[in-house]
């Protein structure tokens, strides 16, 4: 085996593949490469490969009949170097508003990080946020790329309830609540975008690989986007360029 | 189309086939039968196709009333199922009429309980699949006064389909099929052999998303970066708390997965109630 990646079981139904332990975006890309490699080989069953910081995950519907074939078949497969292939770079707009109402945080993060409100805003929708997978709720993005100086600690006490579509912040990651849910990040706006519509048939456009740029928009703005959105004519802004 | 009116909700019931396949990607939990064993053999009997949907009950039974005729057969745990208040045995098809009320008396053996129904519970297909979950069908469990839909059918079973073996010896078992999981090799080697060598007891707070343990298991594993998990997987907590995921939970997780259920593992643990006692034991 390929130093730095190792294969094993994961029970009766799942492959697991182990990369290097790093989070970067050199790790998620060489994955990924593989994951597309795999994509294309046979399997047994029709499976689905997922992927997480770290990990691919082939998951199969049903247990495995013959785990030798399937697992050399994978080990063959990694086996194989040099395969990167750039990518296309895909970055989705995120209108957020960050206005009092739906940022009941927004003073408390200005406060820990000694920041004005206005330079937390500019700091939080001043990046690009990489999209490493989904996972915990349907549709919540794992995103990394957040600025340090606005890193903060948790809420000492989760709220029972957090609105869907908050965007929050927790250590130095953000996120953005894709439902109703109990939770302790600390939220600094709302967007008025469904992430995760389970009416469509792709209940959500976001993948690993993508990008998200929030972008501020008044509270008027908000209202317009959200009523767009509940009649269906709300369409994600997303820019492609050569990565 | 015929009408199930649901009388008593029983204590946890749902209509499960055997999942969402294919939308871990949007982090869309599996879902599906906890116990695929008797559904399958449920199904089976009915001549049913593989996917069929059915009744998952839990402890406790519904109390059903069926407005058109169509057969029925029950499998997995022994809630003492009764038509019109007689016993019917398990694992048999059963021939209903309209009007007829399917009810369940006392808890022999087992935890859960499946309702199949001939060509399935008719529940709305999400992601391609019929079972209920809060996040996804907008259902959590069965509700009184709800009503379900099936296919009435007059047709009688062909017999030869109701000659299927079945094997309940699982339903009494306390050895519970692992494999070691991919944080296993971090644990120190006494506690890798005392996790095969101690008994568990389940804790009251299990349910289809996970089966808790009373035992703590003293550990000092760090956590790791949120990886893939599946129904199967045995996470240990820092607090040394065993946590054996079940078919609605997560895609991902952040604590080491010690271990991994064989899917007869899941079979046996589904079907074990709260005070039981159980042992790992290594499948290699």
């Amino acid at each position: 085996m390929i130093k730095g990646k190792t294969v094993s079981r994961l029970g009766d139904r799942g492959i697991l593949i182990e990369f290097s332990q790093d989070i970067s975006e050199n790790t998620l890309k060489t994955i990924l490469n593989f994951r597309n490699r795999l994509l294309e080989s046979e399997f047994e069953q029709k499976v689905e490969i997922t992927n997480t910081y770290n990990s691919l995950l082939i998951s199969y519907p049903f247990t495995i009949r013959n785990f030798y074939s399937e697992f050399s078949k994978v080990s063959s497969i990694l086996e194989l170097t040099n395969i990167s292939k750039s990518f296309k770079k895909r970055v989705f707009k995120i209108p957020v508003c960050y206005e009092a109402k739906f940022a009941p945080d927004l003073e408390t993060v200005a406060r820990l990080r000694k920041l004005k409100k206005e330079e937390i805003i500019e700091l939080h929708s001043g990046s690009q946020y990489l999209v490493y997978f989904t996972g915990f709720l349907p549709g919540f993005l794992y995103l990394g790329g957040m600025n340090k100086k606005i890193a903060t600690a948790r809420k000492e006490t989760p709220r029972k309830m957090v609105e869907r579509g908050s965007v929050g912040i927790a250590e130095d990651q953000t996120g953005i609540y894709p439902q109703e849910s109990p939770g302790g990040w600390q939220i600094i706006g709302r967007t008025p975008l469904e992430l995760f519509d389970i009416k469509l048939e792709t209940p959500t456009p976001f993948v690993a690989g993508n990008y998200v740029q929030f972008f501020p928009v008044s509270e008027l703005e908000y209202f317009q986007i959200k009523e767009e959105v509940e009649h269906g004519k709300y369409e994600f802004q997303m820019i492609e360029m050569n990565g | 189309m015929g009408e199930l009116l649901v009388k008593q909700a029983g204590l946890f019931t749902t209509i499960q086939d055997l999942g969402r396949f294919g939308s871990r990607k949007y982090g869309v939990p599996e879902s599906g039968v906890v116990d695929r064993y008797a559904f399958r053999i449920c199904n089976l009997i009915l001549g049913n196709s593989s996917n069929a949907a059915v009744m998952e009950m839990t402890f406790m039974g519904p109390v059903l009333k069926f407005n058109s005729a169509t057969n029925i057969c029950i499998g997995g745990a022994d809630l003492t199922p009764k038509i019109n208040d007689l016993e019917v045995e398990l694992h048999t098809p059963f021939q209903i009429q309209a009007g007829d009320i399917l009810s369940f008396g006392k808890r022999k053996f087992g935890l859960r309980s499946y309702l199949a129904i001939k060509d399935g519970f008719q529940s709305p297909e999400v992601l391609g699949s019929r079972s209920w979950l809060h996040s996804i069908t907008g259902k959590t469990r069965l509700q009184k006064g709800q009503v379900l839909g099936y296919q009435a059918s007059e047709a009688m079973i062909n017999s030869s389909h109701a000659a299927i073996q079945v094997d309940t010896d699982y339903l009494e078992s306390k050895e519970i099929e692992a494999y070691e999981g991919p944080e296993f090799v971090k644990l120190p080697k006494h506690l890798q052999e005392l996790i095969f060598q101690q008994k568990f007891t389940l804790h009251g707070d299990s349910n289809r998303m996970a089966i808790q343990f009373e035992e703590t298991f003293q550990n000092n594993l760090e956590s790791i970066h949120t990886s893939p998990v599946m129904p199967g997987t045995v996470q240990l907590t820092p607090s040394g708390k065993l946590i054996a995921l079940m078919r609605d939970c997560q895609t991902t997780g952040g604590y080491p997965r010690v271990l991994q259920l064989s899917e007869f593992g899941i079979q046996v643990l589904a079907q074990k109630t709260p005070g039981e006692i159980v042992q790992f034991r290594k499948k290699l």
